[in-house]
């Protein structure tokens, strides 16, 4: 079965509870138990409609709260596709978490709330998904229903979002627009009988026709060894396979190639998945290959094709989003994970601050305190082998692992 | 050589999260309850490594109240795979006076489970424990991390978490601490039902329906057993049912059920109103039951 995994962005009060829970009402996928759960809730509550984001809203303090305070992961399928909703929550102080929940997902949702329409949370929601590279956005202009279901609100909302667009340097993304009211079910799953100006597609139409194969740019092939498997028996005696995950593009058997750091150059023997042998395999898979070569090969070591290789360097500059409560200093070390390698990097320098709404930057940062975004260069104990993030999503982001509490501290995407 | 590989997306990160395991970890350890979903992880493990065996023991914190079938299945699959078994007894816990048995109509050993498991811990001093949690059975499961780490006293902290982006699973953690690892986090009971299907796999006899004594309470079906509390004026009578969950017999009701192969399970399934953890009674005890458990070490 297909995955698709959705982050969703929205200020407080905008509605993006109740919109995933419509989502799940509509598809059926709410359960006897868990609507009987929210019927009883409403109920208490005194509410005269279902209350559907008390089908989303976890922990007991979120609860108490009414607000969304961390990444929860949604679960509903449809024929088509099964779908996982990472909810992130919008207000300000959370940057952490929407770049999480940004980092896995293939698709995002921006929720505007009619009334208000763009307003400066918007600015950094776009922000974010511009920064993680998320191809298709979706803008659902929520509470249609509390503006009379006007075109002309809508049409208002949506110039002010181009507006936006325009300052975007991510020519490749998609955006589509849709006018919603998920407290009553226009345009989430159903087309609205409200809004028949509107002549696109429903949410969940929407998303059942994603392209999930090309939803983002492809970079080149990048195979990091995770794990070395030696059965050390008598079938398997000198059987050297090397685990990993393929990134980027395909591998096949007889694929020249290159092992980093030692630039041993030999050829791909065999693809194994379980017990069985493959020609090729592609991305995403997790496979263990042979090489034809005996060459020496460890955890963190990356297999690239001959002619594709990527920059190897000890210095270079990235953004990074900081996630940690102990701020982030110049000259400070971390352990730096880059994908299942670990090296130690300094921070050579806090270039400058980026404001999250495209207002431009900060000069003079002596540091970084947490949901901060920032360029800033690091130097290594030893090479990378890594691309520019704008042109591999994996291989070119790293985390920052706090040496003395082993947090991760903040994530890093290479410029 | 069959062509090109077709890669269902929950399994290859699956696999991916399993080697993260044993790559990053001393003492690794695999919780294993004969439950459909840690039959669906040894699977998983076979496939990370082969032609490897896994590289962890499988651990069994029996309560006792176990349904023997579940047993049964247990030791077989072990033998049959030439795993590693360890098994700690929540009655031992019992007679060491850690804990203390509960009494009344609901008494379970459910949550005695924690101890015995949390003690496995230090005993064996394993550094990572992967278990079958799933995030769509219950809200709180929806906001843990693959990767959670847990306190010497096996605490979890859910204000506190790791954030995890993209692939990258940060396993570093001090002496003392372990960490919890959920390699099936995305995967929904529909997705395991089906990859059992799929992949042949044998589970127990008890997940199929069967002739069983019953009886009824709170509008749920309780086996009749000597594990179970049962009223004298709460009538025993037999019935066709399977089980969704393969917990203690003191907290799994059964449903009504002639599902007898796994299509007609997957079908039941795919058609069932009735979530999972709905059939689970400690849920049932609060809304925050879950959350509470976890905050203190339950898996």
């Amino acid at each position: 079965m297909e995955v698709l995994k959705i982050a969703t962005a929205g200020s407080v009060d905008d509605g993006k509870s109740t919109l995933i829970g419509r989502l799940l009402y509509d598809t059926k996928s709410l359960t006897d138990d868990k609507l009987e759960a929210i019927e009883h809730s409403s109920k208490k509550k005194g509410y005269d409609y279902l209350d559907f984001s008390l089908a989303t809203d976890g922990l007991v303090a979120e609860r108490e709260q009414g607000i969304t305070i961390d990444v929860a992961h949604i679960y509903f399928s449809t024929k088509t596709r099964s779908y996982i909703i990472a909810d992130t929550p919008g207000h300000v102080e959370y940057t952490r978490n929407m770049v999480t929940g940004a980092s896995t997902s293939q698709v995002a949702i921006i929720l505007i709330d009619a009334r208000r329409g763009v307003i400066e949370q918007t600015y950094r929601h776009f922000f974010i998904n511009n920064l993680l590279r998320i191809k298709s956005v979706i803008v659902a202009v929520n509470k249609m229903d509390l503006v009379n279901f006007s075109e002309e609100r809508y049409n208002e909302i949506k110039a002010d979002f181009e507006k936006l667009v325009e300052k975007s340097d991510y020519e490749d993304q998609n955006i589509t627009y849709i006018p919603v009211s998920a407290l009553k079910g226009d345009n989430v799953v159903d087309k609205s009988d409200a809004m028949p100006w509107f002549g696109g597609q429903t949410l969940l139409e929407y998303l059942e026709k994603l392209d999930t194969v090309n939803i983002y740019n492809r970079g080149k092939m990048r195979f990091p060894v995770q794990y070395v498997i030696r059965p050390k028996t008598e079938e398997f005696h000198d059987f050297r396979g090397y685990a990993g995950k393929v990134y980027g593009g395909d591998i096949n058997v007889g694929d020249e190639v290159v092992v980093l750091p030692s630039e041993t150059r030999t050829k791909v023997k065999e693809i194994y998945f379980n017990d069985k042998k493959y020609q090729s395999a592609a991305r995403r898979s997790s496979i263990s290959i042979t090489l034809e070569n005996n060459v020496n090969v460890s955890r963190g070591d990356m297999i690239v094709k001959a002619k594709e290789l990527p920059r190897i360097e000890k210095a270079f500059t990235a953004t990074v989003s900081w996630m940690d409560g102990r701020p982030l200093l110049p000259g400070s070390k971390y352990t730096l994970q880059h994908g299942v390698n670990k090296v130690i990097a300094k921070v050579s320098a806090i270039n400058h601050k980026i404001h999250p709404d495209f207002s431009g930057v900060e000069n003079d940062v002596s540091s970084l305190n947490m949901n901060d975004i920032a360029s800033v260069s690091f130097q290594l104990n030893k090479p990378i082998f890594f691309d520019a993030f704008k042109e591999h999503r994996t291989n070119g982001s790293f985390i920052l692992i706090d040496q003395q509490t082993n947090n991760t501290a903040g994530v890093g995407f290479i410029e | 050589m069959t062509e090109k590989l077709l890669i269902n997306a929950l399994e290859n990160e699956a696999i991916y999260i399993f080697r993260e395991v044993a790559a990053q970890f001393e003492k690794p350890v695999l919780l294993f309850s004969g439950g459909k979903d840690s039959i669906t992880l040894v699977r998983l493990a076979q496939k990370a490594f082969y032609p490897a065996k896994i590289p962890f023991p499988l651990m069994h914190i029996d309560t006792g109240h176990n349904f023997p079938e579940t047993i049964e299945f247990r030791d077989k699959l072990v033998a049959e795979l030439g795993l590693e078994l360890i098994v700690r007894n929540v009655q031992d816990s019992i007679d060491q006076g850690k804990v203390k048995e509960e009494s009344g109509r609901y008494s379970s050993r459910n949550v005695l489970q924690t101890t015995t498991l949390l003690d496995a811990i230090e005993e064996f001093k394993f550094d990572a424990c992967i278990g079958g949690a799933r995030r769509d059975e219950e809200k709180a499961r929806a906001k843990e991390r693959i990767f959670s780490v847990r306190d010497d006293f096996g605490q979890w902290d859910e204000k506190n978490q790791r954030p995890e982006l993209f692939d990258m699973l940060n396993g570093q953690i001090q002496l003392g601490q372990n960490v919890r690892v959920f390699p099936i986090s995305n995967w929904t009971e529909l997705d395991v039902w089906t990859y059992i299907e799929n992949e042949d796999l044998e589970i127990p006899s008890i997940y199929f329906a069967h002739k069983r004594d019953i009886f009824m309470r709170d509008g749920l079906i309780w086996s009749a057993s000597e594990h179970v509390f049962k009223d004298d004026e709460e009538e025993v009578e037999e019935r066709m049912v399977r089980f969704r969950t393969v917990g203690d017999m003191s907290c799994t009701a059964a449903v009504d059920s002639y599902a007898a192969t796994i299509r007609e399970v997957v079908a039941e399934i795919r058609d069932s109103s009735i979530s999972e953890r709905g059939a689970r009674i400690d849920d049932k005890r609060s809304e925050a039951a879950m959350e509470k458990r976890k905050q203190q070490g339950y898996f």
